[in-house]
C-alpha cells in the first residue's frame, strides 16, 4: 500500500502577476517578504509593464497608494503578514476611516501547505484572519494555481466599490 | 535664535500658491486651511507621519503639478525612512517643507525627542539634490520662488515659533468631501 502523500498542488508567482496585470494594476509597493521574494517580487521587478516602488516600511504604502488614485494609478501592496500588521494604525487612518482602499496582497510566511490560516501553527498566521474581519476587511485565499482565477475579480471589485481586500498568498509562489 | 511665525511663512506661500497640490498635516495644515481654503488642498494623512508617503503618490500621479508638502517636525520624525523612499524615486515635482518648532504641537505641546535633529541633514543624506534650512522670513521670502520652480525634489526645514496647542479642526480638514473636491478639480483641469 502506498501511503504517501500526494504533493501539494503548486502555485506560481506568474499566473499570480498575470492576473494583477488583468485587473489593471501598474503599480508595485512593496517590502521584501521571504514567502513571495522568489515567485513575485524578483519577476515583478524585472516586468515591463509594472512599476515597482520599494519602501523602507509598511505604513508608506497607504500613502503612497492614496496619491497614485489621484492620477487614476491603481496599485497593489506586496508585504508579508507581519509588515501588514505593523502598518495597522495607516491602515486603520488611510484605508478605512478616510474611505481610501488599498490592495494588499500579504504573504504568509510559514503557513503550513493546505492548512486554513487560523489552524497554522504559527501565531501571527493564525490571528491575521480574525483581525480582517474586525476591520473589515474582505479577504480571498490564494493557496494554489486554482485559486488564481480569483484575483481579477476581487481587485475589480474592490476598486469599483472603493473598498480595501487583502488578497492572502497561502501556498508559496513558484 | 530667531525663529519665524507660522501663519506669516504661509501667508508669503499663499501669494506664490496658483496650481500647485498641496499637502497639509495636523498643525500646520490646521493653519494653512485657515490661510488658504481652496480644492487643491490634500488632507488625508490618517496616521501621523504619512505626509511624505502622500506626496510621493501624489507627485508620481500628477507629474505635471508641483506637489508641496506642508509636514510637521514631530511628524516627520514618525516617518524618517519617507524621506529615503523619496530620495530615490526622486519625483522632480516634490517640494517638501518641514515646519521645525521641536514640539508635539498637536499632541500637547511636548518636545520632540531631539531638538536639535538637523532635518536637512537627514534629506540630504537620502540624496535630496536641494536642501535648506530657513529662519528668516526674508530669506524665506526670497528663495521660495525657486523652490517652486526648480526641478526637486527638494527639502526645507523652515524654523518657526511654537504655534497653537492642539486640538484643532480635523474633521473638517479630514472629511471626505475635500478629496471628492481635489479629484473632481485635477480631472477638471486635466
Amino acid at each position: 500500500m502506498d501511503d504517501a502523500k500526494p504533493a501539494p498542488a503548486a502555485l506560481h508567482g506568474a499566473s499570480i502577476i498575470s492576473a494583477i496585470k488583468d485587473a489593471g494594476i501598474q503599480y508595485i509597493l512593496s517590502v521584501p517578504d521571504l514567502h513571495t521574494s522568489k515567485g513575485l517580487l524578483f519577476p515583478i521587478a524585472q516586468d515591463k509593464d509594472l512599476k515597482l516602488i520599494r519602501v523602507c516600511k509598511e505604513d508608506e504604502t497607504l500613502g503612497i497608494s492614496a496619491g497614485l488614485s489621484y492620477g487614476d494609478i491603481k496599485s497593489l501592496i506586496l508585504v508579508q503578514y507581519t509588515g501588514f500588521l505593523y502598518a495597522m494604525n495607516a491602515i486603520r487612518g488611510v484605508a478605512l476611516e478616510q474611505k481610501q482602499p488599498a490592495i494588499f496582497m500579504v504573504g504568509l510566511l510559514g503557513k503550513e501547505p493546505g492548512v486554513e490560516p487560523q489552524k497554522s501553527k504559527r501565531y501571527g498566521v493564525r490571528i491575521l484572519e480574525p483581525i480582517l474581519d474586525v476591520l473589515p476587511m474582505k479577504r480571498i485565499l490564494i493557496e494554489t494555481d486554482a485559486d488564481v482565477p480569483l484575483i481579477r475579480p476581487a481587485i475589480e471589485e474592490a476598486l469599483a466599490s472603493s473598498k480595501s481586500l487583502a488578497i492572502l498568498i497561502g501556498g508559496k509562489p513558484l | 535664535m530667531s525663529r519665524m511665525d507660522r501663519i506669516e511663512v504661509l501667508n508669503i506661500l499663499k501669494r506664490h500658491i496658483t496650481r500647485e497640490i498641496v499637502v497639509g498635516v495636523y498643525s500646520t495644515g490646521a493653519d494653512w486651511l485657515e490661510v488658504n481654503d481652496r480644492p487643491l488642498n490634500y488632507f488625508s494623512v490618517g496616521a501621523m507621519g504619512l505626509g511624505s508617503s502622500h506626496g510621493l503618490g501624489l507627485a508620481i500621479a500628477r507629474p505635471e503639478r508641483k506637489v508641496v508638502i506642508l509636514d510637521g517636525d514631530g511628524s516627520l520624525l514618525m516617518n524618517l525612512s519617507g524621506l529615503v523612499t523619496v530620495g530615490k524615486m526622486a519625483p522632480k515635482n516634490y517640494l517638501h517643507f518641514v515646519f521645525k518648532n521641536a514640539t508635539y504641537e498637536a499632541n500637547g505641546g511636548h518636545p520632540i525627542v531631539n531638538q536639535d535633529v538637523d532635518f536637512e541633514g537627514v534629506a540630504r543624506a537620502a540624496h535630496f539634490p536641494h536642501t535648506a534650512t530657513v529662519s528668516d522670513i526674508a530669506e524665506f521670502e526670497k528663495r521660495l520662488p525657486d523652490w517652486l520652480k526648480q526641478d526637486g525634489p527638494t527639502f526645507v526645514c523652515l524654523e518657526i515659533a511654537q504655534g497653537k496647542i492642539g486640538p484643532r479642526p480635523y474633521d473638517e480638514m479630514y472629511k471626505q468631501s475635500r478629496r471628492i473636491a481635489l479629484r473632481e478639480a485635477l480631472n477638471a483641469d486635466a
